[in-house]
This record gives structure tokens, sequence and C-alpha cells, in this order.
């Protein structure tokens, strides 16, 4: 019986082209503008690293102004100094640790062809790989001996390494920054990350990070990180100075592999924060946060207010588009009434009826769906013109087109129900006089 | 006019009358605060930067040869750029309006006090600094060339000299003639005095409230072995002088590299990305809805005409006009997406309600958007209605004396 009623629906909805165009294509925009923000949201939103976003910590430290919040919200501030950075380092708390920040080197090729460029990186301690495990294409991470010995070694990013040597393995050759040269012992595959949530504080959307060398050999040159730097009084001259200030720019990682050891890790900041005020520093109340991956996206809002308006509109949209739906579909089938009739008193249940209206609806629903597909396709096509940040985010997602095709079915079902119910229930005695 | 038989004829289809009605409800909704999104998002578009944008370009520059110094090379740089045909003028400066990235700091009319009078963006330039972002004094003077003082990253910031917008003079001496006032620049002393006013100039992030609160520092001041540069140049001969200036740097100091050289067109460009992304995406949206409910009330007006054939037949042949017809359908729909639109203004700030959650800054809708939406959704349902009620019009007497 399928077969027939989706011949039987087919063949109705040929009869009116115009009408069934308008509900295909409605359905359709409906379902690509809400699947095109909703895709954009989700991705935005995607936990990272989900097998152990849990386990990853961001460590915030309020050492800000007595009179001053770092924000009027009274969160602290979304960096650490240097010297909280070297005590929570050195004191080794927490099962794996990194304190980290941007910073931009000029690097001089060998090969004369290429002119000496800028480069961005990250400077980093040998944990940093085990946290937030990047592939490794060739070689690997340097260790905590190599941490402290200030090692002139470096690992490669996936493009700096294509555009010095052109994908190949470059392990053990060497790359010259800032008049330095440093080992390569390892390069970065293709790591495919959405957002760069380890510091969303200079840039979800940046660019992956170029290169990645010891934390302690970049302190070495003595240069100021290419990323936010913020102080509440000025430091005095000098570089030392500037070390020792309450200014914040650095990143600070941890992994705590247990929730007893989260409790553990956050009475020793508290301590430790203690400890300072003791010294004079930190004036303002205990308030020290440890935010895990998910919780920190969501604080600093890495899916941004646009997008939640737009993928609320994006819904009501569709909702618009069913409405329209149904009232056409409500009108078509009304329309038949009297067939319907006729087949009702030729014996067809009101069963049978349901059954080959709603299969009709289906038909609408599923053409809808795919091309709502298609038109998602081009959607992100165009979010992705729209906005240079978002080109890893903007991609149709396997994931998202299941949803896609069985929001587009379940839309136009819905869409039918009422229609239909109202068809079969039609009386029959009623369509048949004249 | 005949509106009672209208409405009993609808109270006869109340499901598809409550559909369309529904449907103008939610548009107008959506509309409404789609449309005023983007007129607040125009406005902070056009917002002015204070600086000539059409004929000014920035880049940095960066040395990381043995023995680069960043202030001789600043020295260099600043004649070269200043004697290249088609410049009108060129300065140092850490940022640009635009730039979204610069040096921000509290500025205080009392030693130690404890929350800071203003917050303002910090421009380190020389005395070429406000020729070049070709913004205007109007109170007071320029800087002296001997008064830029020779800084570097960690210098502490307390010059004895400083220029301040109109704005920021406003906030911090609301009596007026700033001109000759001390402020700190720093919690300590020495105090900075105000020499010269200018009349606007924007800070480099597009997003902050006091956008207009900048201070001129007088100040060569590399971060590093890093400077970067402001060059204005001759009405049309922008693209020609950057291309030029690339070249001839590039060539005068093999120790260093010249970024990339970006207009400040480019950068309002970059800066205002999402906000023109977002009144993209807003437009597509208002259009596709209005084009889904008109087509919605056309599919539904003609299948009502179609439904009442045989009715306006009789209608007609008991002497009702054309134009009698035609009107029925008119009004009919008018009277629908009244309903709709009434419904529509409550849900249009249920909606607006929504919006103000979580976003900063944020507006309720004004009155009268909702008014202007009704005026534009009528006009729209009458014109979508025109087609089939015109069909109808058409409907000869005698249908009437056929049988269905």
């Amino acid at each position: 019986m399928f077969a027939y009623y989706l011949e039987l629906g087919l063949r109705s909805l040929r009869r009116n082209p115009i009408l069934t165009a308008l509900m295909v294509i409605g359905i359709a925009t409906g379902i690509a503008a809400s699947m095109t923000t909703l895709t954009v949201m989700y991705l935005l939103g995607n936990d990272p690293i989900p097998w152990k976003s849990g386990k990853l910590h961001y460590v915030q430290l309020d050492n800000w102004d007595a009179n001053n919040p770092w924000r009027d919200d009274g969160k602290p501030p979304d960096q650490v100094t240097y010297q909280d950075a070297q005590a929570l380092m050195a004191a080794g708390k927490a099962d794996k640790q990194a304190a980290m920040f941007k910073i931009s080197l000029p690097v001089q090729p060998e090969n004369k062809d290429l002119k000496p460029f800028q480069s961005l990186g990250r400077a980093t301690y040998a944990d940093f790989f085990g946290m937030f495990e990047p592939p490794f294409k060739y070689g690997g991470a340097w260790n905590h001996d190599q941490d402290k010995q200030h090692a002139h070694v470096v690992v490669l990013g996936k493009d700096l390494n294509e555009k010095l040597f052109g994908g190949q393995d470059s392990t053990g050759k060497t790359i010259r920054m800032s008049g330095t040269d440093y080992t390569i012992i390892g390069v970065v595959g293709d790591w495919k990350l959405r957002t760069r949530y380890y510091d969303l504080t200079n840039g979800a959307f940046s660019d992956p990070d170029e290169f990645f060398f010891p934390y302690t050999t970049a302190i070495d040159l003595k240069q100021r990180s290419s990323g936010n730097n913020s102080c509440f009084k000025s430091p005095e001259p000098g570089w030392d100075a500037y070390l020792q200030s309450d200014c914040v720019w650095q990143q600070m990682w941890v992994e705590l592999d247990s929730p007893a050891r989260l409790a553990e890790y956050k009475s020793f900041l508290d301590n430790y924060v203690n400890e300072q005020k003791k010294l004079g520093r930190f004036p303002r109340p205990l308030n020290n946060q440890l935010l895990n991956v998910t919780e920190w996206m969501k604080d600093q809002k890495v899916v941004s207010r646009d997008v939640q308006v737009q993928t609320g509109l994006g819904f009501a949209f569709l909702i618009v588009c069913l409405v329209n739906t149904i009232g056409l579909l409500l009108a078509k089938f009304t329309r038949k009434s009297g067939e319907i009739g006729l087949r009702r008193a030729l014996g067809a249940s009101k069963r049978d009826v349901f059954t080959q209206f709603l299969i009709e609806s289906g038909v609408v629903g599923l053409s809808g769906g795919v091309l709502g597909l298609i038109l998602t396709g081009l959607g992100l096509v165009a979010v992705r013109a729209l906005y240079e940040e978002y080109k890893t985010v903007a991609q149709l997602d396997w994931s998202m087109i299941g949803v896609t095709i069985v929001l587009a079915v379940v839309s136009a079902l819905l869409a039918g129900l009422y229609p239909t119910w109202r068809a079969c229930s039609v009386q029959p005695a009623a369509q048949l006089k004249v | 006019m005949e509106i009672r038989p209208i409405i009993s004829a609808l109270m006869r289809s109340k499901v598809s009358m409550i559909l369309i009605g529904l449907q103008v409800a939610l548009t107008l909704a959506i509309v409404c605060n789609a449309l005023f999104i983007i007129v607040e998002r125009a406005h902070l578009m056009n917002r002015p930067s204070g600086m000539n944008e059409s004929e000014t370009f920035t880049f940095g520059s960066s040395g990381f040869a043995q023995g680069y110094d960043a202030h001789t090379q600043m020295q260099a740089d600043l004649a070269l750029l200043r004697g290249l045909p088609g410049v009108v003028d060129a300065t140092t400066s850490n940022s640009t309006p635009l730039a979204n990235g610069g040096w921000d700091t509290g500025i205080l009319l009392q030693p130690k006090q404890k929350t800071p009078s203003a917050d303002s963006a910090l421009y380190f330039v020389d005395s070429h600094g406000i020729n070049t972002f070709d913004t205007h004094l109007i109170a007071g003077r320029n800087f002296k060339p001997e008064e830029i003082a020779t800084m570097d990253q960690g210098s502490r910031v307390q010059p004895p000299v400083i220029i301040v917008t109109k704005a920021l003079a406003d906030k911090l001496f609301p009596d007026g003639n700033a001109v000759g006032k001390s402020v700190y620049m720093d919690e300590d002393p020495p105090t900075s005095t105000i020499v010269g006013v200018i009349d606007h100039l924007q800070e480099p992030w597009v997003t902050n409230k006091d956008i207009e609160n900048v201070t001129l520092i007088p100040g060569y001041m590399p971060y590093g072995n890093y400077s970067r540069y402001l060059v204005r140049t001759e009405p049309g001969r922008r693209d020609e002088v950057m291309k030029d200036a690339e070249q001839k740097l590039g060539v005068s100091n093999t120790g260093r590299i010249i970024g990339k050289m970006r207009s400040l067109e480019t950068l309002r460009h970059e800066a205002y990305a999402n906000d023109r992304a977002m009144m993209i995406i807003l437009l597509a949206v208002i259009f596709c809805l209005l084009t889904i409910t008109a087509l919605g009330i056309v599919g539904m007006a003609s299948f009502w005409v179609a439904q009442r054939t045989k009715q306006i037949g009789t209608r007609r042949a008991l002497g009702a006009s054309r134009g009698a017809i035609l009107r029925y359908f008119l009004t009919e729909n008018f009277l629908i997406t009244t309903g709709g639109l009434i419904v529509g203004g409550v849900l249009a700030y249920g909606l607006s309600l929504w919006l103000l959650t979580n976003t900063d800054g944020a507006r309720l809708l004004p009155w009268y958007y909702v008014p202007m939406g009704f005026v534009c959704l009528w006009i729209l349902g009458q014109i979508a209605v025109l087609g089939p009620a015109t069909r109808a019009a058409r409907v000869p007497p005698a249908v009437a004396t056929r049988s269905v």
C-alpha cells in the first residue's frame, strides 16, 4: 500500500506544481536558515577535547587593584602574572601543568629565496603537549629536563614546516629566529582546532600557532608577549621589574585527573594566595577561579550573542515556514474533500486516508529537507564569506546533516498532521450529496 | 462596509485564519527587532574615526639583525617616509583607531587616586601626529619637536605635556578650559599638562563605550625592536605610495621585516566585519520572511477564492458589483492581518526583552518600530491578496446557476 500511496501523493503534488513548489521551498528555506545558524552555534560551542575537557582547568587568580576590580562583574583577571605562573610551575601540584604566552619572532630562513618573516608562536612547557594532545607528524615534544635547561629546541606547526621545508621531515634541522638557532625536535600534523581554546584572551579564532618552544628559553629573550598585557599600575622600568610586576600576560593551565585532585588544587591555590597576601600582594578578597575547558569557553563567550540571536531568529523563521506549510496543506487537503469522501464511501478506513495524506506530507518534507540541505551548504558558504574568523566552524558536519534531514521530515509531518487529521475526519455522506 | 458577514464567514474557517494571523504576528515581531538591530549596527559603523581614512595607511617594522637599533631606525624611517613623493605627513604611532589593539590607561586628577577619573587610549606620536591623523586642534597647541621623548616599552609614562580629545577633556574637566590643567598619567608625580585639545579621534577598540577618550603622548616608543608607522598621502595616491614605501624601506635596511601595509579603510572593514555580517544575515532573514508570508497569504487567499467561487457567483447574480467582491477580499485580509499584528506587537516586545538579556548596552525596541511594521505588513497583505481578489472579482454571475 505504501508504494500506492506514494504514487498517489506524487501525482497529487504534480497536479498543483506551484503550490507544491511553494511548500517545498518554504520548508527548505526554513530548514536552511535554522540549520545554518545552528551548525555555526553548535560547532563554535563544541567541546574541543571531549575526552578530557573536564580535567583541564584554567587558573585565574585575583591579584588586581584593591579599589578597582578587574571587571565590573567582579571576575578575576583572565591571565596571570609571570611570578604567579612561575610559583605554580615550581610547586608542580597538578598532574600536569603548563604556563604559556604568545610571542612573535622574526624567522630568518636559510633558503635565500624566502625573505625573513614574522611568525606567531607560543612559549610553553613540556606538559603542554601531554595536556592538549596536538598530533605529531614528525618527532615529538621536548621534556621536563629541557624545560629546566632552557633548551634551544622548537616544535614547528604544520604551516611553518610547510613554508620552510615543503612539509618534509625537518626534525634535527635548525631554524634561525631573532638571531638564534633552534633545533627542530618535532612537527605538529593536522591539528584541527575549531577554536584555539587554550588562549581565548588572544583570539579564539586566530590562526594556529606556528611554533612552540620552551617558556624558559623564551623568557631569556627578554621580549614581551605579543598578546594581551594588562597592568593596574605601571611597572618600574626594566625587564626584571616587569617580571616582578603585577601585570598579567600569561595563561596557566593545569590537568587534574580526579575531582579529589581538583579540590586539593583549589585549596592549594587558596593557600598560595593567602601566603602572598602576607607579603603584601593580592589586596582583594580571595577570588580564585578554576574553570574547565567548556566552562572557560562559556565564560569567555566563544559563542557570541550575535550567533545566539541568529540561531533564535533562524528557528523563529522555521516556525513561520511551518505555519505557512500547515496553511497550504490544509487548503490543499480541504479541496480534496470530495475525493476523500468518495474513497471513504468505497470502503477506505480513516486509517487508510490518514496514511495516504501523511505520506504526501512526508514527501513534501523530504524534498524540503533535501533542498534545505543544499541551501544549508550554500548558507554556510555565505557565513564563511561573511565571517572570516568562522571559516573553521561554518562547515557541514555529518551529525548536523542527519539533524537537518530529521528536522525536515519531522517538521513536515508535524505540519501535515493537523491537515491530515482534518482530511480523514471528512464525513463521506456530506461530500457525496450534490 | 460589510464587516459582519466577513467575520461570520471567517469564523467558519478559524484555523486558516489563525494560521495566517500567526504568520503575520511572528513576521512583525521578527522584522521589527531585526530591523532595529540593523539600524543600531549601522549607527555604530557610521561613527567617524576622527581621521582621514581614505588617504592613510599603517604598517609595522620589526628588526632582527644583530645590533639593530630601533630608535635610530625609527628616525631614518620617518625621514624616508616624509621625503617620499605623494606623502603629506608621517608619524610613528603605537596604534590607530580601528586597529583593535593598543594601550589604554586610567587618568587621575589626584596622586594615588583610588578610582581613575577617566580611561583613555594612548597614542605615542611625535609633532607630526596631529597632521598625519588629520585631526584638528580646537584649543592649545601641538607638540614641539623638542618635547618628543625617547621611550622604551618598559618606561613609565609620565610625559610633561599631552594632548587630549575634546571628549576626554570634557570628561576630566566638565567646566571646560582643559588646556593648562595637569593630570596624572601614572599614580605618582610628575604630572602631565594638557597643552592641546583635538576635536575627534577614536580609540583602537570599536567595542569600547567611551570610544573618543584618547590621549596623545609625545614619544618615540618602539616595542622592543618593533615600531609602527602611520602615513597620510595626497588624495588618490595612497596605493601608489604604499608600494613605493614598502620597496624603499625594504632595501633601506635588510635586517628587519616590513609588515603588511594596510589602509585605514581595510582596518575599518575588518573592525566592523562582524557587525556587517550580522546586518547582512538579518536583512536576508527579513527578506525571506516577508516573501514567505506574502506567498502564504497568496496561497491561502487563492484557496478561499476557489472554495467560494459559487458563493461569489451567487453574490454577483444578486447584484454585487465587481468592486464589492474585490473589497470583500481586501477587507477580509485587512481584518486577519490586523488581528495578527496586534498579537505581533506584543510578541515583538517579548522578543526584544529576550534580546536584551546578556547583551551589554542593548536597548528596548523603540515604540515607533511597531506602528511602522503595522503599515508595512498591511501594505504587504493588501498587495499579496490583490491577485486572488481580482480573480474573485472576475467570477461571472452565471457560476451561481451551475451545479458543482
